[in-house]
């Protein structure tokens, strides 16, 4: 459509195109919007069941957004080129920049701010939030377990997700395998909770123990244990949970990403005489690098973001703490904006060395 | 499926035998749960659960009819009666959460995509910061956003309105989303895309036609994924949507069924297995684009 | 100009999806209804909604209640978000204080404030004020200073209720004596673990300290590591830090959830003879026990330390705010005042209720009576010393300071560290 040049003979003919043009830029986008309306109408009015309401809210609701970007692009087109091609690429992240803008970048924004301010946001206390998140005793204690957590959470989850993955794709059971591993991810985090209590529930010596760790452990004669107490070992107790949670999300994305894995390559290394190992390490792994990095820095920052798991188990007690659960008991407990904001924003300045490598793997790329 | 041509030798019984060792390690807990959520109460607090094979024996269903048909309450009405009636069933619940669910995993993938896509594969000024900003903002905890967003919602009038928690979960859901897909659509060969540009193809149809057919095994996965984190979200559905008995998405129900205290583990366990049933569905359902890695083949060279 | 017509389009399809959206929820909230937000759920919001029904078929208005386990971190999100509800119960002053010091709660009026006066003991009032100014009304309220025993085998053990201090350590070496343990204590309640030590604590400063040293302890013009403080842990740890006192010692204390905490009492034989807990414990109770309750249970107060101080009694309570001032609002706010709003509930069970005027006979049971009867008679009743304080000490570092002591943090430290926490 774009290519079509008009060869105007006079100015009154061109402009009479123009109008059209306009006009039809514009009737495009108002049939949408008409269509758009019609729908949240009928969705806000309407006495229809529940189930037709909500259907017609999914068709809504995703046609909507499939539409705007097909009416943006569609106008972006209708511009003369080099605009077009310089606004090309804002139809396709512009949505996402705008929609990432509003929920979470002006709200961290507003805690950089807040976390100058006293608990109720009203006085200027300088760097007084920083430097509790700083020097505080249990920040520091979270300072180090969230280390751990990050070490061996991330290692745990990201070691066996690519070992059950290149297993499970040598294996004929390789459905069976999978969905079980990935079972813990369909759990929610109460149910978890739960499961894991029945795991580490403690009774006297000399009861039944409803706790697994503690049967077994009476099944050899010694003493039950109070595992959450037990320091330091209860922080791996906790990553244990994380690992066994998050190991599923590993394997998904590194099978996803072993699948890929051209077999030609693979072939080649066999003619060479290579062993399996062997093909694994030198051709595999690096083949599906990037997708290790990019499952590594999602499982960082889960370990860095570690909140529910200890907030429900131990309550931070017995040396487990971590930052986003005193982000979180700052903010909602104590009804301490200022640092909890101080603390959320310490979050985002440990993420940046992982930031960094991010970026340095980004800058490789080239596009269009 | 499988690689054909392992050798079949040792390894495929050891990889089988390992993978199982695994497995069962994973499946353990997971029993647990499934098993005490069909025994009595009193047997749930007071024995292991693997004892059921042994001396405790007694399964029981009631916990699942009462976390589906609604929990019977006592009280005494205004005649002065004591009153036994059954709670809400699940249906409307349901109902909910999948109203929440649905459009909450469509739309921040179509938002993802078209913005990995452009990530990945156009020249844009500004490119580096946006994209590093992305992965900063996965680790901004959102509750930090709950109450700027919420002053925003008064303002637009979007509390209570389904809109606004599709948007909401949009919003959270983004980064991981575009960084998901950004790392898998980085890696579609070039050559892919050489062609069609040059013959002068709008990047709206090489994006519709080539880029989202071909990143089916990562949208199927991040489509699980966000499918799960919307599905067991309580925090975001209680803030923007209200925990009303008309909007209550299952968690919420769940949540509060299990007792003013949290200590009806049996109910707990219960309800743990009805809200698993549809994710598992979905990760079934979707689960041959990415076990099968279905078009990845076509990328190939 | 096209730029300027991407961004009126834009504008032209999300602001008004936007509006409209708005709209649906202030059809609704035109009508006659008070919304009601409140921490209790399940079972017991059935019961309060059964309560206020006496109210909304006289009036017409409809009372939503919603509830909700994350009430702590939701409605300080609302509020701040700008969304509150009409009315919020919240389980602590503490809450009340926050939100009235920020000008965010309507004061109570006059004629209400008559009825306060009319229906409730002074103590409640003055709980409910910030500055000399009410803002709350107390509705459901809990006693927590007794002391629960299984009554048939203590009947077969030939143990007497104690009526003093003496004569409890002296019936606890008696147990041990026969082999028995005297307590059952839990105190894991996941991310608020620590709070049934705190209700422990309080009791006992009420007991060796007074009401008027609690009172000061509470404001903190007394350090949370002066004298009086140590003498009361000083007392706990006796009990609590003996193994032969308490079933399983501490690792029970700290991995036994509260609730489940009591019931080695009611194995057979019993492997602990009490447990120490407000009058909701009876929920948690095995079912065959709540079925024949008043048989099964007996319960005492936790008897006096020093006599100067007799027997106080500790308890909690939900205290509803006003948000939005409406005259729908004001009429719930009224009826909530009244013995009226708790008589169904309080017939119910499971709950007790602090007005002059309620007919006692309501309760349904000997024992919840006999508690609504010592909250009402109380010569002294102080409120949960916890739930007073500031936040990061009474669901801060008081909790987490308990456990420390229990996994064996010595006293002074734990002390030194809660004070130095409190917020200047």
């Amino acid at each position: 459509m774009m290519e079509r040049r008009i060869e105007g003979k006079n100015l009154g003919a061109q402009a009479l195109v123009a109008i059209g043009r306009v006009a039809v830029s514009l009737f495009v986008p108002i049939v949408a919007f008409v269509i758009l309306w019609a729908g949240f109408v009928f969705l806000r009015d309407s006495n229809a069941s529940q189930g037709i309401i909500a259907l017609v809210a999914i068709i809504w609701g995703v046609g909507g957004v499939a539409m705007l970007f097909w009416v943006a692009d569609w106008v972006v087109n209708r511009l003369p080129v080099m605009a077009a091609k310089k606004l090309q690429p804002f139809v396709f992240v512009g949505p996402a920049l705008v929609i990432l803008a509003w929920y979470l970048f002006l709200p961290t924004m507003r805690s950089l701010y807040l976390s100058f301010f006293d608990a109720q946001s009203k006085t200027f206390v300088g760097l007084a939030n920083y430097v509790f998140a700083f020097t505080d005793s249990k920040m520091l204690e979270s300072f180090v377990n969230n280390l751990l957590w990050i070490i061996l959470g991330t290692g745990g989850a990201v070691g066996f997700g690519l070992v059950i993955a290149l297993l499970a794709d040598r294996s004929r059971f390789e459905k069976v395998f999978k969905s079980l591993i990935f079972m813990p991810m369909a759990i929610s985090f109460v149910g978890a909770g739960v499961i894991w209590r029945f795991v580490y529930a403690y009774k006297p010596a000399g009861e039944d123990q409803i706790g697994l760790l503690n049967a077994l452990v009476s099944l050899f004669g010694k003493d039950p244990q109070a595992w959450f107490t037990l320091r330091p070992w209860n922080n791996i107790f906790l990553i244990v949970i994380l690992i066994w949670l998050q190991t599923g999300y590993a394997m998904v994305i590194i099978s996803a990403a072993l699948k890929g894995v051209p077999d030609s390559i693979i072939e080649a290394g066999r003619i060479d005489g290579a062993g399996e190992m062997r093909i694994i390490r030198s051709i595999i792994v690096p083949y599906i690098f990037s997708t290790l990095v990019t499952v590594s820095t999602t499982i960082i920052i889960i370990s860095l973001k570690i909140f529910d798991i200890v907030f429900t188990m131990t309550n931070g007690n017995y040396g487990t703490e971590v930052i986003a659960s005193m982000q979180y008991k700052q903010m909602f407990r104590f009804y301490h904006y200022g640092r909890g904001s101080a603390i959320a924003i310490v979050l985002v300045i440990a993420v940046i060395p992982v930031m960094w490598y991010n970026l340095r793997q980004f800058g490789k790329r080239e596009g269009f | 499926m499988a690689r054909a041509n392992v050798k079949k030798s040792n390894w495929t019984i050891i990889v089988n035998l390992v993978l199982l060792v695994l497995v069962i390690i994973w499946s353990i807990p997971i029993l647990g749960l499934f098993i005490s959520s069909v025994r009595p109460q009193d047997n749930v607090l007071t024995t292991g659960w693997w004892t059921v094979f042994g001396e405790h024996g007694e399964l029981t269903f009631d916990n699942y009819r009462q976390v589906l048909g609604g929990r019977g309450y006592t009280f005494v009405d205004s005649a002065g009666n004591t009153v036994r009636a059954s709670g809400d069933n699940l249906s409307q619940a349901f109902l909910n959460s999948f109203t929440v669910t649905i459009p909450s995993v469509i739309i921040p993938i179509l938002i993802a995509s078209a913005a990995a896509f452009a990530f990945a594969w156009m020249i844009f000024p500004g490119r580096k910061f946006f994209f590093t900003t992305v992965v900063a903002l996965l680790v901004v905890p959102l509750q930090i956003a709950l109450i700027p967003i919420l002053r925003d919602y008064q303002g637009l009038g979007l509390t209570g309105s389904y809109l606004g928690i599709w948007l909401a979960h949009t919003g959270f859901g983004l980064p991981l989303g575009i960084y998901l897909l950004y790392n898998y659509i980085s890696t579609i060969p070039r050559d892919v895309f050489e062609s069609a540009f040059l013959d002068g193809a709008r990047p709206m149809i090489v994006f519709s036609r080539l880029v989202l057919p071909l990143s089916v095994p990562a949208i199927a996965s991040l489509a699980i994924f966000q499918f799960l984190w919307v599905w067991n979200d309580l925090l975001v559905a209680l803030v923007f949507l209200g925990g009303t008995a008309d909007v209550a998405v299952l968690t919420q129900r769940l949540a509060t069924m299990v007792g003013s205290r949290g200590q009806d583990w049996h109910l707990l366990t219960a309800g743990a297995f009805v809200a698993m049933v549809v994710p598992l569905a979905v990760f079934f359902g979707l689960q041959r684009y990415f076990v099968e890695g279905l078009m990845a083949g076509s990328v190939k060279g | 100009m096209r730029k300027l017509i991407l961004v009126a389009l834009i504008i032209l399809l999300i602001l008004p999806a936007a509006f409209a959206a708005g709209q649906k929820g202030t059809a609704e909230a035109s009508a006659k209804t008070v919304t009601v937000f409140g921490a209790f759920v399940d079972e017991e919001a059935r019961r309060f909604e059964e309560a206020i029904k006496p109210f909304e078929e006289r009036t017409g208005i409809d009372v939503i209640y919603e509830g909700s386990k994350d009430f702590e971190t939701l409605i300080s999100v609302r509020v701040e978000g700008g969304n509150p509800p009409d009315i919020a119960g919240l389980p602590q002053p503490g809450l009340m204080v926050n939100f009235a010091s920020q000008g965010k709660l309507v004061p109570m009026w006059s004629s209400l404030i008559a009825t306060i006066d009319k229906n409730y003991a002074p103590v409640w009032k003055s709980l409910g004020s910030y500055d000399g100014t009410p803002y709350g009304v107390f509705h459901r309220v809990n006693a927590k200073s007794f002391v629960w025993y299984p009554k048939k085998a203590w009947a077969t053990a030939g143990y007497q209720v104690p009526t003093t201090w003496n004569e409890l350590t002296a019936l606890m070496d008696k147990m041990v004596a026969n082999g028995h343990t005297p307590w059952a204590v839990g105190i894991e309640s996941g991310g608020a673990t620590g709070w049934v030590g705190t209700d422990w604590i309080e009791d006992i400063m009420l007991r060796t300290a007074g009401p008027d040293v609690y009172d000061k302890w509470v404001s903190n013009e007394i350090p949370f590591n002066a004298p009086e403080v140590k003498q009361a842990f000083d007392v706990l740890g006796k009990i609590w830090l003996n193994p032969k006192y308490v079933y399983g010692g501490t690792n029970t204390i700290l991995t036994t959830s509260f609730g489940d905490a009591q019931r080695p009492m009611f194995d057979n034989p019993p492997k602990a003879w009490m447990h120490r807990q407000g009058n909701f414990i009876t929920g948690f109770f095995p079912e065959n026990i709540q079925a024949n309750l008043t048989d099964e249970v007996g319960v005492f107060p936790l008897p006096a330390i020093n006599d100067e101080f007799g027997i106080p009694v500790l308890g909690g309570g939900d205290q509803f705010v006003v948000f939005n001032d409406r005259p729908e609002v004001r009429q719930f706010m009224e009826f909530l005042a009244t013995w009226e709003s708790g008589e169904s509930w309080a017939k119910a069970g499971g709950a007790l209720f602090p007005y002059l005027n309620q007919d006692l006979d309501a309760y349904p049971n000997e024992i919840e009576r006999s508690l609504a009867e010592a909250l009402v008679n109380a010569k002294v009743f102080r409120f949960d010393a916890s739930d007073l304080m500031p936040a990061q000490v009474g669901a801060g570092s008081f909790w987490t300071g308990i456990v420390d002591w229990v996994t064996g943090k010595p006293l002074d430290t734990m002390l030194n560290e809660v004070q130095r926490s409190w917020p200047k």
